[in-house]
């Protein structure tokens, strides 16, 4: 970023307070699109350990049994609920589903493509993510 | 770096029992190595905006604060400035709906700088331009005196919300894709190619969409809706976005 440019940057691009739960959800797809990456990375080197037997198998899936791995596979849980919940929204949306229709506008010009069927759609995904992580967590944590 | 210079003036030009805090940014490309903010206590009534509050600035304080500002009524789009965090215009902005004892300016994210609050248009007017903002039809069609257009009011009511943008450039501040992508199309320019899409008089929908099907084109929108919760004439350009995707996806025809 060049003080020419005037940009606001990652910065900006990730600060998710100032334009409601519509952009907060854009963050959080963001966030949860990382991790899942980055899970799925990290999935693909636990998987390649098969590579060294049983034994070096079992070593690395001891891994995923101890506190620090239940935890992570519970966020893994939440991101990957949010993501894909949030996704067909975003994708109805992209269609131009359930954003509204052009019409003249009346003040104070609420925006109707903000409209409650998103909002719902964005309250659903973060409601059933954290029902998924807290249902991973007693499945995990419960045995 | 921040510097804050600070100037109360217990003289203040009118009787009122409210006032603010205004923090203006200055900052000259040309000069300055960094911004820095001058503050100024103002009075103001229920009624005051904050580009009232700026031109008091000016008269009385400080005439060097670089402010664009014409029509004072939302209409030409120039005064629009990052008001307390978020674009605004600051004529249609009244201090008393900010809710705050502070209100800070500065100039619009994700345009250069020409001068503390003033900031450059040529890449909006630029990307305006690029989508061929005007109707496109057959030259010999154009040339007949006798020829009309013809629109039913549903015909009109499938454009005329887009037809409302001033270009103030609000939106293009907003969108989280312009903060990192120089080479965005941005908001403002992908609803005004809604606009002459959606316009039944119009035959220049593939030209558009091939212009705006692109990998720094429509498809860097990732409908954040930012763009329409900032647009001061209910332009709402990331519905405008959608649909027109909806062109390119094949849900519309």
């Amino acid at each position: 970023m060049t003080q020419d440019e005037h940009k606001e940057g990652i910065k900006g691009m990730v600060n998710p307070s100032r334009y409601g739960i519509e952009r907060f959800a854009y963050w959080l797809m963001r966030l949860t699109g990382l991790g899942l990456l980055a899970y799925f990375i990290g999935h693909i080197y636990e998987t390649s350990n098969i590579l060294r037997g049983q034994v070096g198998w079992n070593e690395f899936l001891e891994l995923t049994q101890t506190t620090e791995g239940h935890a992570i596979l519970a966020i893994v849980i939440a991101m990957c609920v949010f993501h894909t919940v949030n996704g067909v929204r975003v994708m109805l949306g992209h269609g131009g589903i359930g954003v509204g229709k052009p019409a003249r506008p009346d003040y104070p010009y609420e925006p109707a493509s903000q409209n409650y069927r998103h909002k719902i759609g964005i309250y659903s995904a973060i409601v059933l993510a954290a029902i998924a992580m807290m249902y991973g967590l007693a499945v995990m944590f419960g045995e | 770096m921040t510097q804050v210079s600070r100037i109360t003036d217990e003289q203040t030009p009118t009787s009122t029992s409210s006032t603010i805090l205004l923090r203006i940014s200055k900052f000259n490309p040309e000069h300055d190595d960094s911004g820095r903010f001058m503050e100024f206590t103002i009075p103001y009534e229920k009624w005051t905006t904050v580009l009232e509050a700026i031109l008091d600035v000016k008269k009385h304080f400080d005439h060097s604060v670089a402010v664009r500002y014409s029509c004072r009524q939302a209409t030409c789009g120039s005064c629009g400035m990052i008001i307390n965090g978020k674009p605004r215009l600051a004529c249609f902005t009244k201090i008393s709906e900010l809710n705050s004892n502070v209100v800070t300016v500065e100039p619009m994210n994700n345009f250069p700088i020409i001068r503390d609050l003033a900031v450059k248009f040529e890449r909006l007017f630029n990307t305006h331009q690029k989508i061929k903002p005007y109707l496109i039809r057959d030259d010999s069609e154009l040339e007949s005196d006798e020829k009309e257009f013809l629109q039913s009011p549903e015909e009109v009511e499938q454009y005329i919300q887009f037809a409302n943008c001033i270009k103030c450039g609000l939106c293009n501040s907003a969108c989280p894709t312009m903060a990192t992508d120089s080479s965005f199309v941005g908001p403002q320019a992908l609803a005004q190619a809604y606009r002459y899409v959606a316009d039944s008089r119009d035959k220049g929908k593939d030209s558009r969409l091939k212009i705006i099907d692109d990998s720094h084109g429509i498809w860097r929108c990732h409908f954040a809706g930012s763009c329409s919760q900032v647009c001061p004439k209910g332009v709402d350009p990331a519905m405008g976005i959608q649909l027109l995707r909806g062109y390119l996806l094949g849900f519309r025809g």
